[in-house]
């Protein structure tokens, strides 16, 4: 079981409080965690990846366990402690504009 | 009683406006969509109850929102809440705000560069929705003018889009370049005595008309003259700001153009200035009377490097005669230290036997008339950045 945590612009996109919890088929990846999200909340679609070319949207940031996920490859394993459960997937939005 | 709902679109949410016929007391509904910027609502002529939203985002890209309540109530079409999130066959939903443009070979390929700033070519890329037009007879029609300019539509309610690319597509295209706020298809006008013809506005590219509900285009620009481009004269390459039409007379136009207030009595072939005794002529905004076609009413703007009221006094201009001859409207605007610009598509009139008149600043009023701009008061004086008015008139 996978912990997201989406921003609070996306939470209310996809009607949720606090954290999405989701179960990802195979490898915990940006992409496979990604898909799982999108396909249980498909108005997200768009919002994170472009719809057309699946590249993260510029303003958009990954990070789990104190690190800054952003660049790693989108089938790069996740870190252990997100796989497990113990540690949120953190998605979020750049802090930036008014 | 009948009544009026005013859908603002501002720079950190949509806000409705309601009050009954006579116009004073509002009721203030909002933000929806809090902190996205709405760029435009806008109802279906042919079901009151069915609005549009444009709402947008620097980080989280486009989207489309819908209302089949008056307002009440918003989803993504698509996505209703409550409602299985996947199609029967297993497919996710959630397309409403999936805009591709064009690229078939047949269409779009050719087509897939535009002028930037700096002179160079630049491949078309979907940044937002500036204007969504729901057709006048069925309310899951509905098209979207977007940034970078191209135009779209959906049959489904909008669930899904399909450019209409033989606009992007008809020839003048890779001249076409971006304004101050980006290259955007900011203005639809459907005649409704020809289902046929539709008119558009691109910012800076100039007006384009279709006679065959928007497979093949072509520019209408003759008449207007822009110092600003190379030749001032050209086919393609004026900055339009807003087109205005009366339904009576869909073959008259008025133009808000950077500089120039312009007039077309055919259908767009030509446009003559009517700027006449304007203070400035420099604008955004623009709309026509609902009872009388040759009642126009603009918002002068001092420059283009300085987007307040000449003088620091807000005032809506009205022509009784199509043009050239103009009035100040001020009683019940502020008259001093007024610094507030009126963007293109926040102003708007509503249809009851007295017009009322409606616009928003980007300092957060929304000014109404019920006198057809006789008179002013502010409906709110404190809401974020207008970027958008429209009323719908309510049986």
């Amino acid at each position: 079981m996978i912990r997201v945590m989406l921003p609070a612009h996306l939470r209310a996109l996809a009607h949720v409080d606090g954290e999405v919890t989701l179960d990802v088929e195979g490898e915990a990846t940006q992409r496979s965690v990604l898909d799982a999200l999108e396909a249980r909340y498909p108005m997200l679609r768009g919002t994170i990846r472009d719809h057309v070319t699946q590249q993260r949207r510029p303003f958009v940031r990954f990070f789990a366990c104190e690190q800054d996920l952003s660049h790693e490859q989108p089938d790069a394993p996740l870190p252990d402690a997100v796989v497990m459960g113990t540690e949120p997937f953190f998605i979020i939005g750049a802090i930036a504009g008014g | 009683m009948s009544g009026v709902r005013v859908l603002v679109g501002t720079r950190k949410g949509a806000f409705v406006l309601t009050s009954d016929g006579k116009r004073e007391l509002w009721d203030v509904s909002g933000p929806h969509f809090a902190g996205w910027e709405i760029y435009h609502l806008k109802g279906s002529p042919a079901d009151p109850n069915r609005l549009y939203a444009s709402q947008t985002s620097g980080w989280f890209g486009q989207i489309i929102q819908r209302s089949d309540d008056g307002g009440k109530t918003w989803h993504q079409p698509g996505t209703p809440p409550g409602e299985p999130t996947t199609t029967p066959d297993g497919m996710p939903k959630g397309e409403s705000n999936k805009f591709v443009y064009d690229a078939s070979p047949e269409t779009g390929k050719p087509l897939t560069k535009h002028q930037w700033y700096d002179g160079k070519l630049r491949p078309w890329e979907f940044k937002r929705v500036w204007h969504l037009e729901p057709s006048l007879t069925d309310p899951d029609t509905v098209y979207a003018g977007v940034e970078d300019a191209a135009l779209f539509r959906s049959t489904d309610g909008g669930q899904t889009w399909r450019e209409l690319s033989g606009l992007r597509g008809h020839g003048t295209g890779p001249d076409w370049q971006p304004g101050a706020g980006g290259m955007c298809l900011h203005t639809i006008l459907l005649d409704p005595s020809d289902p046929g013809r539709i008119y558009i506005a691109i910012s800076a590219a100039g007006a384009f008309r279709s006679d065959d509900a928007g497979q093949t285009w072509r520019p209408i620009n003759r008449g207007l003259k822009s110092q600003y481009i190379p030749d001032p004269n050209a086919q393609v390459g004026h900055c339009v700001h807003r087109i205005a039409m009366h339904r009576s007379r869909p073959g008259v136009l008025f133009m808000q153009k950077h500089w120039d207030v312009m007039r077309s009595d055919d259908a767009g072939e030509s446009w003559q200035e009517v700027s006449g005794n304007l203070p400035t002529d420099f604008g955004f905004s623009i709309d026509v009377h609902a009872h009388e076609p040759d009642t126009v009413y603009v918002v002068p703007i001092k420059s283009d490097s300085e987007h307040y009221p000449p003088e620091g006094k807000l005032r809506v201009y009205r022509s009784r005669t199509g043009g050239n001859e103009w009035e100040a409207l001020t009683k019940g605007l502020p008259q001093r230290d007024c610094y507030v610009n009126v963007l293109r598509d926040a102003m708007a009139v509503d249809s009851l036997d007295s017009c009322g008149v409606y616009f928003g600043t980007t300092g957060g009023q929304v000014y109404a008339s019920a006198d057809a701009g006789d008179t002013w008061a502010p409906i709110v004086r404190d809401l974020p950045a207008v970027l958008s008015v429209e009323v719908q008139t309510l049986p």
